[in-house]
């Protein structure tokens, strides 16, 4: 059997991933994308909260302390994520964390990256939004924002707001494709330059390949579609270069399950995980007090009421990102909605905190409900655990699995935490508009959708697993481009930073793939250009 | 529970999710009518309407403890998607159940309450007793409290989304759990849309420093 070759080897197809496959193919490599999840379109994406729609596409990974929710079909988390689209403010790539000094690489600041977040808001693209773009919640929000002596901003989003319906059925997929996923942009553009995206194809092991001229053997199993168990099917393919994106979660368990073929991987593989220091709360608003503190009013008459109206994100707060702060103090206040399934992890404010009579009177008022997000600066103090056998996790069922994660926040975590949480107090609670309550971690700990950091760039070998241009330390033509890359919480959503670190990355890759004698085209356009 | 006891318990727990997303179960409530003489059967009601209680089925009903009026998670369905025979967790119910039985009689004793035997233990226990036992299976330092999260998960996945359904057919037919929440009825296609969607106008004063697309600058 002759061996199955590639230029450039893709493992993950999410903004990570996505991105190197584009620039690669259009340059003129064989790029071969190699993904663990389903290929899904908008004609796939039901509206329904019924098991086996939303959870082939979605995970719930629960470690110790942490639960992340991430995607899992082609596209990853831009299919089933909520399209905010925002640039890390300067202070964040300033930030020293709990080790004293500066942790991302020297030549990278908000400015060194700006170029790069242009090319990507302009790919998407980005919609710059406005007050007519807010939905109730949003505009709840941004209201009681005003009237506690704060700014609030429309957030700009990776949708077509022409042809978005405001369904908010944004976790299970768009089916009006209104929101631009990667599906939409560079994945499409990368196969149309002969890129091979093959789906329910899960990566376990990425080893020194013995064949002349290829520089990394890829091993694969391929999926079951209807229960993700794996088949009897499984491959190996040799590549000239790798670019590892699969995820925060997913990337440094394979390093790691690799390590003994590569001869080792730097120790900072599998350390340093954050969850972006997320913090979500449910404010359960007091419509009369909507009405008569902040003047609103819906054409129905109704002052709010609109929780499950509108898209999932529409407002946010900068006021707490003072860039002269002290850290752990900086954070964003976002409106977001979640649908009913996590309405078990919403507290009421009596005790029990989280289940019985007041929680179930407090459902009663789902719809008067504001959920909230605060990005914080958290301490990247997750570490991963004993390798799985296979993928990234122990797969329990579709949608679920029991990942080797452990988070417990640090004192200074909680210390962001308790800011964001008075912050968010002092906005809500304001003569008794609302009663703020953060998510009971009886039921999940601490939930992110957003994990970073677990093989992170930067200059000291000693706590950063990649160089400033995303190459595994002692690894050459061995490139991580995913969340994981990303060295420190943000204090705003991820996906743009994570996608231009990517194309920042992609000079790099495109280096090593000519070093290894792949003639590549250079200039190449945005996607669809 | 002993450890592989608890390992083998867990991944019921979690095929049972497996099972209802490939559609192994049509008819939660059909099995839960059949089966809810057994002492398992009151006792995962039991626990079920802790969590989101409702109201007694009939009079004289000791399982819903009938805390409120209107539905909870029993009403919902919640122990026919758990007892489905289809599904692999209902040969491992039992011994749940006893789990929860054998921590309400611990409960009651240090506490001098009295159990009658013509029920199951915590189904004996008063509502404040089991609100106050459930609480306690979430301490963090509580070797089965996984268990507890996965069925807390299952009886709000029954109540809060209806999970076995399609949420369009869930509401057509008055799913308790979806109705209390009023979650908003779909169009005429089957699709949600919302054409009225925001106040519309500007409802707070822009961060000053922000750059060309809205971000933070
Ligand atoms: C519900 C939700 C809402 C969100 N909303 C927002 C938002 O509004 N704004 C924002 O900025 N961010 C948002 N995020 C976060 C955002 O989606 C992630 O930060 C982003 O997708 C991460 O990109 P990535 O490339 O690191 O990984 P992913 O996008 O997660 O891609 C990794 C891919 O690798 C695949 N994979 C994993 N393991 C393997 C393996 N062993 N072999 C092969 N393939 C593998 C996965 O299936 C996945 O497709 C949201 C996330 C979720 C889940």
């Amino acid at each position: 059997m002759t061996a199955q070759t590639t230029d450039v080897l893709v493992i993950g197809s999410g903004f990570g991933g996505a991105i190197p496959a584009y620039y690669l193919a259009a340059g003129g490599a064989r790029v071969t994308v190699l993904e663990r999840g389903p290929r899904a379109s908008a004609a796939d994406f039901t509206q329904s909260m019924r098991l086996g729609t939303y959870n082939k596409i979605v995970d719930v990974v629960q470690g110790d302390g942490v639960a992340v929710v991430a995607g899992n079909c082609v596209g990853g988390g831009s299919v089933v994520y909520f399209a905010a689209s925002l640039r890390a403010p300067s202070f964040v790539f300033e930030r020293h964390g709990g080790l004293g000094r500066r942790l991302w690489p020297a030549a990278l600041t908000r400015a060194a990256l700006d170029p790069w977040y242009d090319r990507v808001e302009e790919a998407l693209p980005v919609t710059r939004t406005d007050w007519p773009d807010v939905s109730y919640a949003g505009g709840v929000l941004a209201a009681a924002c005003h009237r506690a002596g704060h700014t609030c901003n429309p957030v700009p989003v990776a949708v077509d707001t022409s042809t978005c319906t405001n369904c908010n059925w944004m976790l299970s997929g768009c089916r009006f494709d209104a929101k631009r996923s990667l599906l939409l942009n560079y994945l499409p553009a990368a196969e149309a330059h002969g890129a091979d995206i093959r789906p329910l194809h899960e990566v376990q092991t990425v080893v020194p390949s013995p064949l002349s001229g290829f520089r990394y053997a890829v091993g694969y199993t391929v999926l079951d579609p209807d229960d993700y168990g794996c088949t009897a099917q499984a491959g190996v393919i040799h590549a000239k270069v790798v670019v590892l994106a699969a995820g925060a979660v997913g990337t440094p368990v394979i390093l790691r399950r690799s390590a003994p073929f590569l001869g080792g991987v730097p120790a900072a593989v599998g350390r340093y995980f954050s969850g972006n220091g997320d913090r979500v709360s449910v404010a359960d608003v007091d419509e009369r007090k909507a009405r008569s503190l902040l003047g609103l009013s819906r054409p129905d008459g109704t002052a709010y009421e609109g929780l499950p109206v509108g898209r999932p994100i529409t407002a946010a707060t900068y006021d707490h990102l003072d860039p002269a702060a002290p850290e752990y103090s900086r954070f964003t206040l976002q409106q977001i909605y979640f649908p009913p399934l996590t309405n078990l992890l919403a507290q009421s404010g009596g005790s029990p905190a989280w289940f019985g009579v007041g929680k179930r009177d407090m459902r009663a008022r789902w719809r008067s409900w504001l959920t909230l997000l605060a990005m914080t600066e958290d301490d990247n103090e997750g570490t991963f655990g004993a390798v799985p056998p296979t993928g990234g996790f122990i797969r329990l069922a579709p949608g679920l699995g029991q990942g080797t994660m452990t988070y417990h926040p640090t004192s200074r975590t909680r210390r962001a935490w308790d800011r964001a949480d008075t912050a968010l107090r002092d906005i809500m609670e304001k003569d008794g508009l609302s009663r703020v309550l953060p998510w009971s971690e009886d039921v999940a700990d601490t939930v992110t959708a957003h994990p970073l950091g677990s093989a992170r760039i930067g200059d000291d070998p000693a706590t950063s697993a990649l160089t400033d241009g995303n190459e595994l330390r002692g690894h050459s033509g061995l490139f991580v481009t995913d969340g994981a890359a990303v060295p420190t919480s943000l204090t705003v959503n991820p996906s743009l930073t994570i996608a231009a670190l990517a194309e920042r990355a992609v000079a790099g890759i495109a280096g090593r793939a000519a070093d290894a004698g792949v003639a590549l085209r250079r200039d190449v356009p945005l996607p669809g250009r | 529970m002993d450890e592989p006891e608890r390992r083998t318990v867990l991944k019921a727990l979690v095929a049972t999710l497996a099972g209802l997303s490939t559609g192994a179960l049509e008819t939660p409530e059909a099995a839960a009518s059949t089966a809810s003489e057994s002492w398992t059967t009151q006792t995962l009601e039991a626990f079920a309407d802790t969590l989101i209680p409702g109201e007694r089925r009939f009079p004289g009903d000791m399982v819903v403890a009938g805390a409120v009026t209107g539905p909870g998670a029993v009403q919902a369905g919640v122990v026919g998607l758990l007892q489905s025979p289809r599904l692999p967790v209902a040969p491992l119910l039992p011994a749940i159940a006893a789990l929860l039985d054998a921590r309400a009689v611990a409960y009651a004793a240090v506490r001098l309450i009295w159990l009658s035997p013509a029920r199951p233990p915590f189904v004996g226990l008063p509502f404040s007793d089991r609100t106050a036992l459930v609480a306690g299976l979430f301490d963090p330092d509580d070797l089965d409290r996984p268990v507890w999260q996965v069925m807390s998960l299952l009886v709000g996945l029954a109540f809060d989304t209806a999970a076995p359904q399609d949420t369009a057919e869930a509401l057509a037919q008055g799913h308790p759990g979806l109705t209390w929440l009023r979650f908003p009825e779909p169009g005429p296609d089957g699709l949600w849309r919302f054409p009225d969607f925001s106040y519309g106008r500007p409802l707070a004063v822009l961060h000053p420093d922000t750059t060309a697309s809205g971000s933070p600058a």
